[in-house]
């Protein structure tokens, strides 16, 4: 197990770098990575001298077969120069991102070591630099310094000191309260090794990466030094001098201006590239390219059994064969496999599964809200009486109000699923301002009538409020109210009440309870909570890796009457009263297993 | 930038979020009831000044130890190294040099609201003077830079993130990505160097140098605002991405609405924040920009008066330099700060 988790890591991190270096921009960062460093390595080393040697015959010439790009006014090769300065601009760039980048960690680290008083002083006083713009810093550091390089490093090295403090002292705060942190505390681990054997690893990866962002910034500000006189002192070089001393030829040799110009900026794009890359390796992003998917997903060729017969005429919610695709890590991926099913008026029917089983993109899908890059195939998805499946974007919008007033959806996670920049009261409102004739005022009383409907007191008052005045069970209840803005037929609730505490919980089933009985909505309600399904809908589908394995009513599922290996499996982990406590809580797993043996 | 000096929000959002049953609901809902009625534009407004008072009164006094702790007698300095003893002893009296440092911390404060920032060692001009004759024309294209910015930056980024969102139009996607990331690195005197190339050597269409008459605007505004554009509309961009792909956004689509509508209405609202916080930033980094292009165009603003007073090491200048850029970047910070106080209800209620 130990050795598992430290290997493993590593050669995740060596695949993803190999991954990155694939992509056409890590490919690029990294052979211009490797260029730039071989040219400051090199070129003064085979150039040097040459590109020193002034020479009065072609004073400020324009491009010639010798000199590729002309000559500046001492008669020297631009092309020459400008590669021989990348040593120079390169050098003092990284330079100051050394010593900006070892003092940032340090004054980043510091608040977690020092005395707590002093290390809130120290943020505070950091927080206070990183909002003055770098050249504030180093025109107060400049004169400290006076002008030439050493200054101009040292001043630029101290202005990136703010930026990487700051970041250290957010990520470490972010680690200090993690458990390992939190454990090593309490063993009494001295607060120095907690920071070198558990923090600094931590953060490393994010300080890697802005320090190589940094160094792109130091070097085209290094560069911007010396183009004000205030950097590189002559006769040293780099691109920043080079530029300046092009710009007053400009009009008798743009080259002399523009060469140097494009080294600078093009070194600058390597080497934020080169952290992007890093970042992407580093980091957890997916990367999906869309040019590697081979062909369109395909459904499978074989036949439905017993449900490929045509959609239910009487049915509110009828589906056949449904397939949802999603492309991922170059290829598709198809987590909903030729779902059929129909719900009819005023049933409530249940959908459970483990989580990535498909219910929630079976529920959008039957919503019409999979988007791109997501793709919905299906021989039928019909609802009161319109058949949905293969519709145009556009065909859809021209069904909007019957969507929008006869399907609600409420969706799961009430802390995020309301806009948490608009009042309540409107975004409840808003179905019936754009389906409902558009009134305004009879909107918004409506909204507030629903809102006391599902039990928000001061209703009136709660409406002009944001939803962050909100609490969790309000907040669903007010989703609740957003779909009783119509006269549903159907409701599809997506696990209503799985980020709510039991109390609260009961309240919001007790209100979709009502609102079904009284508008007589159908509910396809979907959650993992088998006890709650069988407890509020008539009939139970079972779904387990994307497609239904199990229809059965709820009576029957209860009494232990299931067919399928995995409802049974399902069911039987539920701990009962009888469980055995001494073993370990058994899982879905073990017993597919036991099954299958 | 938040929470510098107000640490723990006044209402967490648990306090004001109440009433689950209904049997406590009268009780408990009352303090949301009285949280609701004090206008809290009042005290986020108290808290906010707060905080500028402070960070100006911590700025002059930067500016003043930075003077203070140079090495060398500011007298000597001012009057340079041919001066006698005689004249350097009238010269510290007539500093205030020979007072105690509190005396001295004091009296720069007076002379600060007389506006009185000393003089230039270089030029023997008062500070002030120099500082009002030059700010006005760096001011001018800044504020241009900023307009230019923001019209042109927001409505890219919006409609690149709509149009790009998901792995749409990925040709489109990956134009913009390598132009504004090319733009965004590339530094504000290449872009100036590049500009006078494209529209003053190869086709003289407006002048390089000087301010006289509209068209000699057109450069270096465009100089100044192109890295910024297009850094702003690359945020812009991803913070669409996010919000398109909120849970809350969803929501909107279900109530099927037209696209403008969601966008302007759903969308919109939940970008400003994000936006105007990275646009402050912008703003902060135009002052350095200003100087390059000034330099680049021989534009009669601060950029020349900047790198002259850094190679002369003039300290008056530069202390005066630092004050007013930096009460000017504070400025730009509580108008940031107002404008999303006015559009976002959290930042006003719960953060400071």
């Amino acid at each position: 197990m130990t050795i598992l988790t430290t290997v493993a890591p590593a050669t995740r991190r060596i695949r993803s770098f190999v991954h990155q270096m694939r992509t056409p921009a890590g490919a690029i960062a990294a052979i211009g990575t490797v260029l730039l460093v071989g040219l400051a390595i090199f070129a003064p080393v085979l150039w040097g001298a040459e590109a020193a040697e002034v020479n009065v015959d072609v004073i400020a010439r324009g491009p010639s077969a010798e000199h590729l790009l002309g000559t500046d006014s001492a008669g020297r090769d631009i092309l020459l120069r400008t590669l021989v300065a990348a040593r120079t601009s390169l050098m003092y760039g990284m330079l100051a991102t050394l010593i900006g980048v070892t003092l940032g960690v340090i004054v980043g680290c510091l608040p977690s070591i020092l005395p707590p008083w002093i290390g809130r002083l120290v943020t505070a006083v950091v927080n206070m630099l990183v909002a003055f713009p770098a050249l504030l810093l180093i025109l107060f550091l400049a004169v400290f310094f006076g002008q030439g390089a050493t200054g101009a490093v040292f001043a630029l090295g101290l202005a990136i000191v703010p930026n990487i403090a700051r970041l250290c002292q957010t990520m470490t705060a972010s680690v200090v309260g993690r458990d390992f942190v939190s454990a090593a505390k309490v063993l009494g681990v001295p607060r120095t090794a907690i920071l070198f054997r558990h923090i600094i690893p931590s953060i490393a990866d994010v300080i890697v990466v802005n320090a190589t962002m940094a160094a792109a910034s130091s070097l085209t500000a290094m560069a911007g030094l010396s183009f004000l006189g205030i950097g590189l002192q002559a006769p040293a070089y780099d691109w920043g001098r080079l530029l300046s001393e092009g710009l007053a030829r400009m009009y008798v040799s743009p080259a002399a201006a523009l060469t140097p110009a494009i080294a600078v900026t093009l070194a600058g794009i390597v080497l934020t590239m080169l952290g992007d890359t890093i970042g992407r390796a580093v980091g957890v992003t997916p990367v999906i390219s869309m040019r590697k998917l081979a062909g369109l997903p395909t459904r499978s060729a074989k036949p439905e059994p017993d449900r490929g017969e045509a959609p239910h005429p009487e049915a509110v919610l009828s589906v056949r064969d449904l397939h949802v695709s999603f492309p991922a890590l170059g290829k598709w991926v198809t987590p909903v496999r030729g779902v059929s099913f129909d719900i009819a008026r005023g049933e409530r029917v249940g959908i459970v599964g483990e989580s990535g089983s498909g219910k929630s993109l079976t529920a959008l899908a039957v919503a019409q809200l999979i988007e791109y890059p997501g793709r919905v195939e299906a021989d039928a998805i019909v609802f009161d009486g319109v058949d949905y499946a293969g519709m145009s974007e556009r065909e859809v919008t021209s069904h909007a109000a019957d969507l929008g007033l006869k399907m609600s959806m409420v969706f799961q996670d009430p802390m995020s699923s309301l806009n948490p920049s608009l009042r309540v009261g409107p975004q409840v409102a808003e179905t019936a301002l754009l389906h409902g004739g558009g009134i305004r005022t009879q909107a918004s009383n409506q909204a507030t009538d629903r809102l006391a409907e599902v039990g928000i007191q001061n209703p009136k008052m709660r409406a002009r409020q944001y939803p962050f005045q909100f609490s969790g069970g309000m907040r669903q209840r007010a989703m609740i109210a957003m779909g009783l803005m119509g006269t549903p037929k159907l409701i599809i609730a997506d696990e209503p009440t799985t980020a709510l505490d039991a109390t609260v919980q009961r309240t919001v089933m007790q209100v979709l309870d009502r609102v079904a009985v009284e508008h007589g909505s159908a509910v396809m309600f979907i959650s993992h909570d088998i006890a709650l399904v069988t407890g509020f809908c008539e009939r139970v589908l079972v779904m387990y890796h994307g497609e239904i394995v199990e229809d059965i009513s709820s009576a029957d599922l209860v009494e232990g009457s299931a067919v399928h290996p995995y409802t049974k499996a399902l069911m039987a982990s539920i701990p009962t009263l009888t469980t055995d406590r001494s073993r370990p809580m058994a899982t879905v797993a073990d017993f597919m297993k036991e099954d299958k043996a | 930038m938040k929470n510098m000096i107000s640490s723990a929000p006044p209402d967490s959002p648990d306090a004001v979020a109440v009433s689950e049953g209904p049997l406590q609901v009268d009780v408990v809902a009352q303090p949301a009831t009285k949280a609701a009625n004090t206008n809290p534009w009042v005290s986020y407004l108290t808290r906010r000044l707060i905080r500028l008072v402070i960070s100006v009164v911590v700025l002059v006094t930067a500016a003043y130890l930075m003077v203070r702790l140079l090495p060398g007698d500011p007298a000597r300095l001012s009057l340079g190294p041919e001066a006698t003893a005689e004249q350097i002893a009238v010269r510290r009296a007539e500093l205030g040099l020979d007072a105690s440092v509190v005396t001295q911390y004091f009296h720069f404060w007076e002379n600060l609201f007389h506006g009185d920032l000393g003089k230039s060692y270089s030029t023997r001009l008062p500070v002030f003077d120099v500082i009002t004759q030059r700010l006005p024309a760096t001011l001018e294209i800044s504020v241009m830079s900023i307009i230019v910015i923001l019209l042109v930056g927001i409505p890219l980024g919006m409609a690149m993130g709509e149009a790009t969102r998901g792995g749409r139009n990925r040709w489109l996607d990956a134009i913009f990505s390598s132009v504004t990331g090319f733009l965004t690195v590339a530094p504000v005197f290449v872009i100036a160097a590049i500009s006078i190339y494209m529209f003053a050597i190869s086709s003289p269409v407006f002048p390089v140098a000087g301010r006289s008459g509209p068209s000699s605007y057109v450069l270096p505004v465009l100089a100044l605002s192109l890295s910024s554009t297009c850094a702003l509309a690359r945020i812009v961009r991803a913070e669409t991405f996010n919000v398109l792909e909120a849970d809350y956004v969803r929501t909107a689509r279900a109530k099927r609405m037209r696209k403008a509508r969601l966008f302007f209405h759903h969308v919109l609202p939940n970008l400003v924040t994000p936006t105007l916080t990275f646009a402050g930033l912008l703003f902060g980094g135009l002052i350095a920009g200003s100087v390059f292009v000034e330099t680049v165009f021989a534009w009669p603003g601060m950029g020349p008066v900047v790198v002259g007073s850094i190679t002369n090491r003039d300290y008056p200048l530069v202390q005066g330099i630092v004050l007013v850029y930096g009460v000017l970047i504070l400025l730009i910070n509580l108008v940031v700060d107002l404008l999303i106080a006015a559009f976002d209800p959290r930042s006003r209620i719960t953060k400071l």
